[in-house]
């Protein structure tokens, strides 16, 4: 059948590089199911519970990148119990058995231990890359086992992890005859840290391109570190909160000064905004700015910061920037791509007038054309607002909105947002991802299931009004992955009506709705490729099954497909039908 | 000012003080001065009669919201707004440290020379107060509380009450054989909250004023009140206190 030896399909398979696509041209052929198998270096695993790691590596025997999701995405509000699962442990005890040249391991919600961190160390000899994100479980010991035994070491990457911060001295354990360093993210750490180590370590990496520091690498390391490494692409600034006096204040200025490819910019988790003006000279350059752990730089600092920054692509920034703010940013910011603002106040405890509406949502969209992907936290929205994003961005892939009083309806009109939402669902043909907010009834349902032909993803609170909404998305929207739902009147008629639909997603989330234990139970009857988990919080429910009732509400569903059956690691408040 | 002497007004016997040694702050109103470790002394438990009833509290939340299925603000449905607990915890934070130095620069205006220095407020200031865990004997699956979105200890046990006792109909209460609300603080019911501070030592909760206490807590515990015996008693200097191992 193939025309070409395989060496030469293995070498056009190499400019395959999307999982989508490696995906289809393995099922072309036995021949080319084969070739692919072979040739496969990444792969990624949206969710860890589908396959196991066997089967993994007797597919794709040659792989060096693995990338693995374990817990839902409603897990980073606390929705999911602690001991849920999600182990890297069985994974990396795999790979090593079967001396898999692990080069790659990017981790998102998982829990990962420090022995599983020992044993990746150990295990890997051309181990490069260690990404972890809302991941938990390990310390900082963890931490110096990979810097001390991983010699080719290129990316240790922490985003938001819950680590115990030992106080160790993990940034000794890096050898001096490591230099091989690109990227070094520690922000999210809590604990003090060795600045000195951390400044030899950064004089010896020549290649360091991303570098990241945690609130206690204070300004004038700050300035040392960035005299040291004038070759930084991107910089998490850790903690600015003393008023430095007029020579710290120059020198860093002069530091700053000659970081000419410093791109992308963000931390600031103590701030002092007297100093922001030492950053003015490199602003034109930057394309990503994070200020959304910044609580303290607000009002005029702020805003002199972003006319700066011409050529912003990705801005994320907190809700105190207000409609003002977003003002300035529309006018400035010209290439935007990507806007994400975050509530500042979250207990509704501050009136805070300088909040953003649904103002700022219309100026920016007005403004910046090329905007795709917006998150937006705000305490107010219209219809009119809506229908006027819609116009102004139909390039929309994601949007997310979060207005954060459940069900609060259009603020002068009193109505549902339906038509607003309704809007963007229509323009925004390339609509990938959704999240929805605020009063809504089953008619916005109706308009995204009839119009968003392109989302794979939707995130559902306090919304809708009975069964109708649930069944318009799951009948309409066919490139549906993953579907979340909290605290909506969606119940069993919807949840069953095409049960062979959940193969073809990733997984549903279900919480505080109306499906029933019954409901569940007959959903999991006829359905071997899809692991059903019920998390009941209540354990003594759990001994009394005999009686239970099948008319009981469920609290927390969590279904997806898996070609490996029933997770073994599950704990006991976890029910698998 | 604590919130419990507020609500102490008209409550001869409650006088909780600040009866803290922490800076040498003078000793307050009641009796045994705080002579030896951080805890000083202090007034008695808070009881139910200090705080207006749950009942009434309930009404005056559907009130504000009718029309609206969920009698919550914002800050009290769990998980919500969602924000991820990383970026939650440095927001609190922020937010502890914006009000702690609001309220020095107010406090540095004021001049009183024998009133009691509120230490707690610069420590409160520094110390990051965001989520806790929470754990119930026989309640397999721990949760966390935002301190930071409670501002008494009545708050606290409503939000907790809540959050293990839930009747809602239809709903799955984490123990669903308790009808009715129990009272966390005064002793009388067959729960009791308890607190591990950042000694390792597990306390009765109520004892030490608010904000103190938030600066102290490491995590929660709704114990049995039977086995809740021995748990640092008042009236004990904290050396002589039973170390109790945490479970």
């Amino acid at each position: 059948m193939n025309y070409f030896p395989d060496e030469v399909i293995e070498h056009v398979f190499d400019f395959v590089a999307s999982h989508k696509d490696r995906n289809s041209i393995s099922l072309v052929c036995k021949s080319w199911h084969k070739i692919e198998r072979f040739s496969r270096k990444n792969v990624f695993i949206g969710n860890c519970y589908a396959i196991n790691p066997e089967r993994l590596i007797g597919r794709f025997p040659c792989l060096k990148s693995l990338t693995l999701k374990g817990k839902p995405h409603f897990a980073d509000f606390n929705l999911v119990p602690h001991e849920w699962g999600g182990f890297v442990l069985p994974w990396i005890e795999a790979l090593a058995r079967s001396r898999v040249g692990l080069e790659e391991l990017r981790l998102k919600r998982m829990v990962v231990t420090d022995e599983s961190l020992e044993l990746l160390s150990r295990s890997f000899a051309n181990f490069k890359s260690l990404v972890l994100v809302s991941c938990e479980g390990f310390t900082t010991d963890g931490l110096a086992s990979i810097a001390a035994n991983c010699r080719q070491l290129r990316e240790l990457d922490l985003q938001e992890n819950e680590i115990d911060d030992h106080r160790g001295q993990w940034l000794n354990c890096f050898p001096d005859s490591c230099t091989t360093l690109i990227s070094l993210n520690f922000a999210c750490l809590k604990g003090e840290t060795n600045v000195a180590a951390l400044e030899r370590l950064v004089a010896r990496s020549p290649n360091l391109k991303s570098l990241k520091l945690n609130r206690a690498v204070p300004l004038d390391a700050l300035a040392r570190l960035m005299t040291c490494a004038p070759q930084l692409v991107d910089l998490g600034v850790g903690s600015y909160e003393n008023e430095p006096d007029p020579e710290s204040f120059v020198k860093l200025m002069t530091a700053i000064e000659k970081c000419i490819s410093l791109r992308s910019l963000s931390g600031f988790l103590e701030v002092a905004p007297l100093c922001l003006p030492a950053f003015y000279p490199i602003c034109q350059n930057l394309i990503s700015l994070n200020l959304s752990y910044a609580a303290e730089i607000q009002g005029n600092h702020l805003i002199k910061l972003i006319q700066l920054c011409k050529r912003l692509q990705r801005l994320w920034i907190l809700d105190s920037i207000g409609d003002k703010g977003l003002a300035v940013v529309a006018a400035t910011c010209k290439e935007l791509q990507e806007l994400r603002v975050f509530p500042s106040d979250v207990h509704g405890e501050e009136d805070n007038n300088a909040a953003v509406t649904e103002v700022g949502l219309v100026a920016i969209s007005a403004g910046c054309p090329k905007l795709h992907s917006i998150l937006y936290f705000c305490k107010q929205m219209t219809n009119a607002a809506l229908i006027a994003v819609a116009k102004n961005c139909p390039n929309f892939i994601r949007f997310r909105l979060c207005i954060l009083e459940p069900h609060k309806p259009d603020h002068i009109t009193s109505q549902s947002l339906d038509e607003g939402f309704g809007a963007i669902v229509q323009a925004c043909k390339g609509l990938r991802r959704l999240s929805v907010s605020g009063l809504l009834t089953d008619q916005v349902f109706l308009y995204i299931g009839m119009y968003a032909e392109q989302l794979e993803m939707l995130s559902i609170a306090f919304a809708g009004d009975t069964d109708k909404g649930m069944l318009y998305v799951l009948n309409g929207c066919k490139k549906m992955r993953k579907l979340e739902i909290r605290d909506s009147p969606f119940g069993n008629a919807a949840l069953l009506a095409d049960v062979g639909r959940y193969e073809t997603m990733r997984s549903l989330w279900m919480s505080s709705c109306e499906v029933t234990l019954g409901g569940c139970k007959r959903l999991a009857q006829n359905s071997p490729r899809l692991n059903v988990e019920i998390i009941n919080e209540n354990e003594n429910n759990r001994m009394e099954q005999n009686e239970e009732d099948e008319r009981e509400k469920v609290d927390k569903l969590y279904l997806y497909r898996t070609m490996v059956g029933t997770r073994k690691d599950a704990p006991p408040y976890v029910r698998i039908l | 000012m604590i919130t419990e002497l507020e609500m102490g007004k008209g409550e001869s016997e409650l006088e909780l003080g600040l009866g803290l040694s922490l800076g040498g702050g003078t000793a307050a109103k009641i009796g045994k001065s705080g002579g030896g470790g951080a805890w000083g002394e202090r007034g008695r438990l808070l009881t139910a009669k200090d705080f207006p009833s749950v009942g009434s509290k309930r009404a005056a939340d559907s009130a504000s919201h009718a029309g609206a299925s969920p009698p919550r603000s914002s800050s009290q449905v769990v998980g919500w707004p969602p924000i991820g607990s990383h970026r939650m915890n440095s927001l609190v934070n922020n937010q502890a440290t914006k009000s702690a130095r609001e309220e020095e620069e107010a406090g540095k205006k004021i001049v009183k020379d024998d009133e009691p220095k509120d230490v707690t407020k610069k420590v409160n200031g520094k110390v990051p107060v965001g989520f806790i865990k929470v754990n119930m004997d026989g309640v397999a699956i721990g949760r966390k509380v935002d301190l930071s979105a409670h501002s008494s200890y009545e708050n606290l046990s409503q939000t907790l009450e809540d959050m293990f006792f839930r009747t809602n109909p239809g709903t799955i209460g984490l123990t669903s054989q308790f009808t009715k609300p129990l009272r966390l603080l005064d002793g009388s019911s067959e729960f009791v909250l308890t607190y591990e501070d950042k000694e390792g030592d597990w306390m009765l909760v109520g004892d030490v004023p608010w904000r103190m206490f938030i600066t102290s807590v490491k995590r929660l515990r709704v114990m049995k009140t039977s086995e809740a015996n021995g748990l640092a008693a008042r009236n004990q200097e904290p050396n002589e206190r039973q170390r109790k191992q945490p479970v």
